[in-house]
């Protein structure tokens, strides 16, 4: 008799845990092999109880060295590649092509790779010490906003949730993503990697649901310091943009095509990033007017 | 050695300063300003003028245009055939030339800005002058010098302009907000349309004279007057690529929602309430300097006015000593009198919102005090006022008064004054007193707020950027980094 | 009271001198400008301390101490003159029946390296010959060394025998080679608790003497002190103020800082020899409405 094989529940993803969405609800997805699978339909308290859990993941997560955010971002890249087979087989369960599917492992894992590269230089290309005409010095940093929340890429299992993940952490942020909802299980594999690569338990944080019915609710929270969309409809770009005024959240509207390899760069990073200027008096060598 | 019983020393008594007002007989006004569109001075469509009046004695200047909504989409359609025609074909260098011109005009003519400055704002001349004019000068000094130079600030990018910025200002540094706004946007490239605030409209007027003067192309900048509903005009304009805006959080909130799903650009210069904090170990009396510089600058009108003071407890009763001491020697009255320290709200408007504001604070039983000063009967003014005992929850520590009114609170470790401090919706700014330098870096890296004062308190420069976090707004002005929010890549 | 150094507030040069600045803004004219023009030639402690003094010299001083311009009847006279020991004899005579003041260096001015003995007799034979105020110089070789409990014995020893002839203190730190502001105020709280009347900022004879940034700590000292004591202690600058322009800014200082009971000179005095006729020379301008020469002004 054939082997029956053992199915994976796919739940969500929140501070290091697997729940369930609290609301019980689920969706139907139907795969190439013509399994059902049912996916967390993820709740408006789904995403407050992740905001909450992102909030207390920032301030250690941002406290991180530059170094050792850079080395975590390659662990990730290092658990995907082990996990290429399964990826490539869940992927093409989406519809991809082989062709596809394979671009789209490597491409994520090689994006990846590219941002952890990036964790300790952008602070570099982005900061200025400020030439001013008083006798102070003056320099600016870039500081990570704070707690990001991302609507990923519809058309995308992976590749799309990665491109936006990456320069997010890598610059100190924490998120809450709402992966692809006709494309959802790659994310939670996702998930199961982050899961061992060393990334504390809240800083990614992703739900699998409804965009229509989530958006109003990831654009309004107070909590919430920064929203990105990426490919989506007008309208929703037009509701996440008035909620995101109730607490002057910071809005990118990334319609990019993530397929593309140079689609990558760290103004990714720095878009998400706050600039901090700060001043200090410089002391005159010496009252007595000693030149030097 | 005299003994004596140690007591509040006492200023201005034996030697009082005879008044010393700075001369106003070579300021040449109209009597009626018109808008600059197209390079030249226009009557408004809708026939209509307003007052502007001088806060410090309640006399009319002279008259403003009020713009309206043809007037706004002339203003924008003159930015857009200017930004088509000619600027955006300009090559970089030549477009720094005529800002360099601008910022050399106004060195030349910066005595009569000053003083019109102090005369419709209410503001000291001690401050237009040594401070407002010369830093708005400065500013397009510098932006002028990164007209060419752009593809060095943003290597692999491709820097190019946006279009037609529509540039929205606020009252307390008329001149120097409509340089901070107008400067970077023409280096990057952009054309302009700026509303000043109704009640300053007199140095944004004076400026467009000096862009005409400058040879500026008809229509780069344009400068429209008026109220609310002009900026709210331009904010829903079509064809308007950038908004900028500097200015109340509410109204941020406002301008955010009504570009949400439009592909205009958008930056927003809001509200603050920075905490401003004095640690034992600090120097004491140049932080006392720091905490009056903080909240009384401008007569407390700046956004990142230092208008949440922590002071660590074991110092707390000679910090506040000496800060009651010392607000006995500022001077409050005649803006235009060299020797004053703090000059006219204003406008009535603001005036009664502080006076609101110190009622509220008396009944949710903070202790207030202010200085013994006299103030004019006529025209808009406040003592400097501390309020001593305060908590978190008091609406004096929370709101944004936007006058020279101090809220106190003690703390005892820096784990509470971080949390403390970071414990509003606001982040603009901060200061820092400390002699020791871990403490400072530490502080610099917690504080959730855009610039942050150490040992120091409300320094500007054009080269140094300034911008908030959270409701503060987003996007930077000044230096390398204001550049940005006037491109696309 | 007992003085621990650790205790000093530090000092932030950049914050003094943005302070320096606004005093510097202020427009004093008018009825103002002549009331501090008479004040600061009031406060003067008109000065030689040169190797070639002599009698002839100081009495010449004295005689413009007490009478600075004629051609002015009601200017007051100077607060004080300033010799050193060998001259006090001199001045006291030539002052005799003024309200002028004899204020002599002692301690081995203007290096103060010399021992406590030949110093305390250096500062006796000044108040033997009626020195009516002592102006020392500290150690700075010590201080600099850190030994703070030398200097502040040193200044007690002198300022013990000195209040015995019911004279005044004034202590010189030399602010010029102490270097730094932080050094300044950590000078002035030394002396102030030590028993100063006075803390003065330099001998003169080096090439900074005093500014405008290291008064203003001193006078911070002070107004610290008089905040915890109730106790005066009065300010002298000296070196360096030529002009009244200069005279003024200090005045403000000095108003705005320790206020109205300070505009005197039994509290606050410059130490200065050619600032006197530039005073003359503005008053004269304010009197006239024109502006004045020099050769009006007699030379002593």
């Amino acid at each position: 008799m054939e082997r029956i094989e053992v199915l994976k529940t796919y739940k969500i993803f929140i501070g290091g845990q697997f729940p369930r969405t609290e609301s019980g609800r689920y969706y139907p997805l139907k795969l190439k092999n013509n399994m059902t699978v049912n996916v967390s339909l993820s709740s408006r308290k789904d995403f407050r109880n992740a905001v909450v859990i992102a909030r207390g993941a920032f301030s250690g997560w941002s406290a991180r060295a530059a170094f050792n955010r850079g080395q975590i971002l390659y662990r990730i890249a290092e658990m995907l590649e082990g996990r290429k087979e399964q990826f490539l087989e869940e992927l093409k369960q989406l519809g991809y092509t082989a062709v596809n599917a394979k671009k789209e492992i490597e491409l994520s894992i090689d994006r990846i790779v590219y941002y952890a590269g990036w964790c300790d230089k952008y602070q570099q290309l982005n900061s200025s010490v400020n030439p001013v005409a008083s006798s102070h010095f003056n320099f600016s940093v870039p500081e990570p906003m704070g707690v990001v929340a991302i609507m990923a890429d519809e058309s995308s299992a992976l590749l799309g949730l990665v491109s936006v993940i990456a320069p997010c952490i890598a610059g100190g942020n924490t998120c809450i993503v709402l992966a692809s909802e006709s494309k959802p299980t790659c994310s939670i594999t996702f998930a199961e990697v982050i899961a061992t690569s060393d990334v504390p338990a809240g800083v990614i944080n992703i739900l699998t649901g409804n965009r229509k019915e989530l958006h109003a609710h990831f654009s309004s929270h107070m909590d919430v310091n920064v929203i990105i969309t990426c490919n989506s409809e007008k309208d929703v770009n037009k509701t996440v943009g008035e909620n995101a005024s109730l607490n002057v959240k910071r809005v990118f509207v990334w319609n990019k095509n993530w397929n593309i390899e140079s689609e990558q760069g760290p103004h990714y990073i720095t878009d998400l990033q706050e600039i901090k200027t700060t001043w200090h008096p410089i002391e005159n060598i010496g009252i007595s007017g000693i030149k030097y | 050695m005299a003994k004596k019983e140690a007591k509040k020393l006492e200023y201005f008594t034996d030697w009082k300063y005879a008044p010393a007002p700075e001369a106003t007989d070579h300021i040449r006004l109209q009597k009626q300003y018109e808008l600059f569109i197209n390079g030249k001075f226009v009557k408004p469509n809708s026939g209509k003028y307003f007052d502007t009046i001088n806060p410090a004695n309640e006399e009319k200047i002279s008259s403003i245009a009020e713009a309206n909504d043809k007037d706004v989409d002339l203003a924008v359609k003159s930015a857009r055939t200017a930004y088509d025609k000619t600027w955006s074909k300009m090559p970089a260098k030549e477009r720094a030339k005529y800002i360099f011109r601008i910022a050399r005009l106004i060195q030349e003519r910066a005595r009569e800005l000053s003083v019109i400055e102090t005369m419709d704002g209410g503001k000291s001349i001690r401050e237009s002058r040594d401070i407002d004019v010369p830093l708005a000068a400065n500013h397009f000094f510098y932006y002028a010098g990164w007209a060419d130079k752009l593809e060095y600030a943003f290597p692999n990018r491709k820097p190019q302009s946006l279009g037609v910025a529509g540039q929205v200002i606020p009252w307390n540094f008329p001149l120097l907000m409509a340089a901070w706004k107008i400067a970077p946007a023409l280096a990057t490239g952009n054309t302009v349309v700026l509303k000043p605030a109704e009640t300053t409209s007199l140095t944004a007027l004076k400026l467009a004279e000096i862009i005409q003067e400058s040879g500026l192309p008809d229509g780069v900048v344009n400068i429209i007057t008026g109220h609310g509903p002009v900026g709210a005009s331009m904010v829903n304009h079509k064809d308007i690529n950038k908004i900028a805006f500097t200015g109340s959080t509410n109204v941020g909130k406002w301008i955010q929602k009504a570009v949400a799903g439009t592909d205009k650009k958008l930056t927003l210069e809001l509200g603050g309430k920075a905490a401003n904090i004095i640690f034992e170990d600090a120097p004491i009396n140049q932080a006392v300097e720091g905490i009056v510089n903080g909240i009384f600058f401008n007569q407390g009108h700046v956004c990142c006015a230092g208008s949440r003071l922590f002071v660590q407890e074991s110092v707390a009763e000679e910090v506040i000593r000496k800060l009651k001491d010392r607000l006995e020697t500022l001077i409050v009255g005649d803006p235009l009198d060299k020797n004053t320290d703090i000059g006219a709200i204003n406008s009535k408007m603001q005036l009664n919102k502080i006076n609101e504001y110190l009622k509220i604070g008396v009944n949710d039983g903070a202790d207030m005090y202010q200085s013994s000063c006299s103030i004019p009967k006529k025209g808009f003014f406040v003592r400097p006022t501390l309020f001593l005992n305060t908590s978190q929850s008091h609406r004096i520590s929370q709101e944004e008064i936007f006058g020279p009114v101090l809220a106190i609170q003690t703390f005892r470790t820096i784990e509470e004054v971080i949390e403390k401090a970071n414990n509003i919706p606001y982040g603009l700014s901060a200061g820092v007193w400390t002699d020791k330098g871990s403490r400072i870096f530490n502080m610099t890296s917690k504080l959730r707020a855009g610039v942050v004062w150490a040992n120091t308190y409300n320094k500007f420069d054009p080269t140094s950027p300034f911008g908030g976090y959270k409701e503060s707004g987003f996007g930077r002005e000044g230096g390398l980094h204001g550049l940005a929010p006037y491109l696309k890549f | 009271m007992s003085y621990d150094f650790r205790n000093t507030p530090t000092i932030d040069q950049v914050g003094i001198e943005e302070r320096v600045a606004r005093f510097n803004t202020r427009s004093i004219k008018k009825g103002t400008k002549v009331q501090a023009l008479k004040l600061a030639l009031n406060m003067i402690d008109l000065t030689t301390l040169e190797g070639k003094d002599t009698e002839g010299k100081v009495k010449q001083m004295c005689y413009k101490a007490i009478h600075p311009h004629l051609a002015l009847p009601d200017l007051p006279s100077t607060a004080a003159v300033c010799v050193y020991p060998t001259m006090v004899k001199t001045a006291k005579d030539a002052l005799k029946g003024s309200s002028v003041k004899v204020a002599a260096v002692s301690t081995a001015f203007p290096s103060g390296n010399s021992t406590m003995q030949i110093k305390l007799l250096d500062t006796k034979f000044a108040l033997d010959n009626g020195a009516d105020e002592i102006d020392m110089v500290i150690s700075r070789g010590e201080f600099l060394k850190g030994n703070y409990n030398f200097v502040f014995d040193e200044i007690a020893a002198i300022k013990e025998l000195t209040h015995k002839y019911n004279a005044r203190l004034k202590v010189i730190f030399e602010t010029g080679e102490i270097s730094t502001l932080d050094n300044v105020r950590k000078a002035s709280d030394i002396a102030i608790y030590a028993g100063a009347d006075f803390i003065k900022t330099s001998t003169g004879k080096i090439g900074v003497a005093a500014t405008m940034p290291v008064t203003l700590v001193m006078l911070d000292a002070i107004k610290d002190y008089y905040f915890k004591t109730g106790i005066m202690v009065g300010m002298k600058p000296a070196g360096g103020i030529s002009t009244a322009k200069g005279a003024l800014q200090y005045l403000v200082m000095l108003h705005e800082t320790l206020g109205n009971a300070w505009l005197d000179n039994k509290w606050f005095r410059f130490g200065a020899s050619s600032l006197a006729n530039d005073l003359i020379l503005q008053l004269e301008k304010e009197a006239r409405g024109v502006y004045f020469s020099k050769d009006y002004i007699s030379v002593d």
